[in-house]
């Protein structure tokens, strides 16, 4: 399979993605995102299964708005994958129709795959719970 | 006056058939489920995280406990995706090895799987024939890696050590025996009048929702597309040996069973080919150091594991440790059609649904 | 002795005798059924308690005895309390009239088919009430397919019986045994034998309609929330309306007690065995049927088929008596 990667800007991500859906990128694979420290990177890989191709879209994010648009408009398993980045990460996306928390509870406060997530805050002793 | 109402039902986290801790909230109109909610993360074990703040090797057991019937698949993926950010390589023998095992363990895999389909229709027996031949296969793993559910067998640049003497004899005289088996299964299960009546037309997914969402594995195949990571971006010795891709047409219940149930055999067959050609050499790098230190890049590798495309994407600052991994587990996205696929069946076709896609809950949670 | 005065002692010794009949039966073919659970599956199923796991059922009982008796939070008491009675009594109380040999029967009758056949069926009152007091959606939705599926079976079930009665031209299940001295009514009605043996297994909820407690939808259907000796009042409940079914198979069908050189009892006690193994060799083999299925193959086809095999014994009893 072949590989590729391409850089955006948050503002042209939507259109790419709509573009490479148009190309015949019908696959999604993943959305994830990586918290670097000053900004975070969405990556998105997307494969055209006619061409045997894939392509990872980066697009950087700034720390203080982190707000992507939804591509659940153009393939439904972005789904799961954007509440989960919303969930670890924290990054809302624009248009998503449900956007809660994926595996963590509702009340749960604070984002785990930040780097600046501190665990001892959530670490509970059992009697904590009583 | 009669009042209508929805009739709301919780099914899970504690229930004899959601095959783990998940839940989906149904909406029944009588037996007709109308609306479904699920919900997952009750085994969030938080492993992305985890392995932030570990070495790369220390990931590695970590793997183990994703997709837990599927180990040595995770193991291989993830060792795999190591390799590739390292630029790490790997003998012939040892890739000849790792096919060998990890098409084992998709045997494994599929024999609880469809073992399971037939706990959800009430028939227990072809469970129990499906443990008896996974129990040999657990029993070669045992005797290769020393585990029975967890591996950490492979190593980055190898394995952790050669086959045992008389392995491949025995793994030989396996492949002989389970052929038989697999009609077994066919006849008593697959092919039995009840459970086509009760999984033909359950459960449809056509071939465009799921790709769209991503859907990988028998699940995907089964509604006609050929999609398989390891005819169509071979790793390992998958483009030296011979086999066929299974998928069908139809994208009911009982199409992802029957793939499940032919990828058996074709595993056998890749199995047996390898055997019989096993390279001679060394199974680990020679020049492998302790630690691993990738360069500061980063990478994403898939395998086909047996419930579809298992990725790791890795990035590396150039530490020990990776500076972000991402698990692309097939359960999970499988799982997100779930909602889709069983609006409109019955109640009992919810359990049959959920199972044909095959969760693992490890996995899907993380 | 008074006529009042025979028929209570007579019915007080058959309830006795029929409770601790159905109770051993129950000890017997539970151990039966796991230990050939346990082959059908290559298994050895129980193994330690007594020899090779025979008194297991035994060991088992004396937990369940000692096991709490709950009543769910939200429950209907009183009901809850009665269903598992609703469901073991008329169970139970059908071996009142089966005749085990031309003499031995506890309730001699004319109609004695009329209450082997129907009383049973009011064991689903006990389903619907279980289901219904348990506060549970679970054990609601299975005592509603227990109501749905009701008709579904005793319909078939009836006529096919009926075609039997027919030819006896009698209700009383001696008369209709001893109607088979030349011929079991198997030979001559199979259509009617097959009809009768799978709706009997409805009737019993076991494989492949064992729809009341699915338990890979619903847990474990109306008795989910019941436990030790209520839940095994509904277990024996099973096991006494399994049993009481192939009774009735055996004398309607296969000739009762009649056969060549064993005492008739011995012969009648073989043949519901094998019946009640084939029963189990189901259970271990076959998934089940969904319930819209099973509905649809009752009213669509068995229903029909029944009728349609009435039709044609009459007629051709008709044909026959003119002596065409």
């Amino acid at each position: 399979m072949n590989e590729r990667a391409i850089c955006v800007r948050i503002e042209d991500l939507k259109l790419t993605l709509e573009h490479l859906h148009s190309e015949g990128y019908n696959y999604f694979s993943f959305v994830t995102a990586v918290d670097y420290p000053d900004h975070f990177l969405l990556v998105y890989g997307l494969v055209n299964t006619g061409k045997h191709e894939i392509t990872f879209i980066e697009t950087p994010l700034s720390k203080d708005k982190p707000v992507a648009p939804s591509s659940t408009g153009i393939w439904k398993g972005a789904d799961w994958h954007e509440r989960e980045v919303y969930d670890l990460f924290g990054i809302t996306f624009e248009g998503h129709p449900d956007m809660r928390r994926m595996f963590l509870p509702e009340e749960f406060e604070g984002h785990p795959l930040r780097k600046d997530f501190q665990s001892d805050e959530v670490e509970k002793k059992p009697e904590d719970f009583y | 006056m009669v009042e209508k109402q929805e009739f709301m039902i919780n099914m899970g986290p504690q229930h004899p058939s959601t095959h783990g801790v998940f839940r989906i909230v149904l909406e029944l109109d009588g037996e007709t489920v109308i609306g479904a909610k699920p919900e997952i993360g009750y085994l969030h074990r938080g492993v992305e995280k985890i392995s932030e703040n570990r070495t790369y090797e220390q990931v590695l057991p970590l793997t183990d406990r994703l997709d837990y019937v599927n180990a040595m698949g995770n193991n291989l993926a993830y060792v795999m995706a190591v390799e590739k950010l390292a630029g790490i390589q790997v003998s012939e023998r040892a890739q000849a090895i790792r096919t060998i095992l990890a098409e084992l363990n998709r045997i494994a895999s599929h024999l609880i799987s469809i073992g399971t389909q037939g706990l959800e229709v009430g028939a227990y027996t072809v469970f129990l024939y499906c443990f008896r031949e996974r129990e040999i296969i657990l029993d070669l793993f045992e005797r290769a890696t020393g585990g029975r559910l967890t591996y950490t067998y492979f190593r980055f640049g190898g394995l952790f050590q050669d086959l045992p003497e008389g392995w491949v004899e025995e793994a030989r005289d396996f492949c002989k025996e389970f052929l038989p088996h697999v009609d077994e299964y066919e006849d008593l299960l697959i092919q039995n009048p009840i459970y086509k009546l009760r999984t033909k037309g359950i459960g449809i997914l056509n071939k465009n929702i799921a790709l769209n969402y991503g859907a990988s594995g028998p699940v995907l195949r089964s509604t006609g597309v050929s999609w398989d990571l390891r005819k169509d971006s071979p790793y390992l010795m998958y483009d030296q040996v011979e086999f066929d891709v299974v998928y069908t047409k139809n994208g009911d219940v009982w199409d992802r069973a029957w793939i499940r149930l032919e990828e058996m055999r074709q595993s056998t067959r890749i199995i047996k080919q390898l055997l019989d050609n096993l390279p001679e050499g060394e199974v680990q790098a020679e020049e492998l150091c302790r630690y691993v230190v990738p360069e500061e890049r980063s990478s994403y590798f898939a395998v086909e594991s047996p419930r579809g495309e298992l990725g790791f994407f890795l990035v590396s600052d150039g530490s020990l440790k990776p500076y972000r991994m991402k698990i692309r587990s097939p359960a999970f996205v499988n799982l997100s059609l779930v909602e889709t696929l069983v609006k409109g069946e019955k109640v009992a076709d919810v359990p049959l649904i959920i199972g044909s896609l095959d969760p693992v809950f490890g996995e899907v949670d993380r | 002795m008074s006529l009042a005065l025979e028929v209570t002692l007579r019915a007080i010794i058959a309830v006795v005798l029929g409770f601790s009949f159905v109770g051993l039966a129950l000890v017997v073919l539970n151990v039966v059924e796991r230990k050939l659970g346990g082959r059908f599956q290559s298994r050895y199923g129980p193994l330690h308690v007594g020899w090779h796991g025979s008194l297991q059922t035994i060991a088992d009982l004396l937990k369940i005895l000692q096991k709490e008796l709950i009543i769910p939070a939200g429950a209907d008491p009183v009901l809850f309390r009665l269903a598992p009675y609703l469901s073991l009594v008329p169970a139970i109380t059908i071996f009142l009239a089966v005749p085990i040999s031309e003499n031995i029967v506890a309730l001699e009758s004319n109609l004695s088919l009329l209450i082997v056949l129907f009383l049973p069926a009011v064991s689903v009152f006990g389903i619907l009430t279980a289901g219904w007091a348990s506060n549970s959606k679970y054990s609601l939705i299975a005592s509603l397919r227990s109501a749905g599926q009701m008709f579904a079976y005793e319909i078939p079930r009836t006529l096919s019986a009926l075609s039997v009665v027919m030819l006896a031209g009698s209700l009383s299940l001696t008369e209709i045994v001893k109607n088979q001295q030349s011929i079991w009514f198997l030979v001559v009605q199979p259509i009617a034998f097959l009809i009768f043996f799978f709706t009997s297994l409805a009737e019993a909820n076991r494989v492949p309609f064992d729809l009341t407690w699915a338990e890979s939808e619903l847990v474990s259907g109306f008795f989910t929330e019941y436990t030790g000796m209520r839940w095994a009042m509904f277990f024996l409940a099973e096991y006494g309306a399994l049993i009481g079914s192939c009774f009735l198979t055996v004398l309607l069908f296969m000739g009762g007690w009649l056969g060549p050189f064993l005492p008739p009892v011995v012969w009648l006690l073989i043949k519901v065995s094998v019946l009640v193994l084939l029963s189990l060799w189901f259970r271990w083999t076959w998934p089940r049927f969904r319930i819209d299925q099973w509905l649809n193959f009752s009213w669509k086809f068995l229903v029909p088929l029944s009728i349609i095999n009435l039709l044609v014994t009459g007629t051709l009893m008709i044909g026959l008596r003119v002596g065409v």
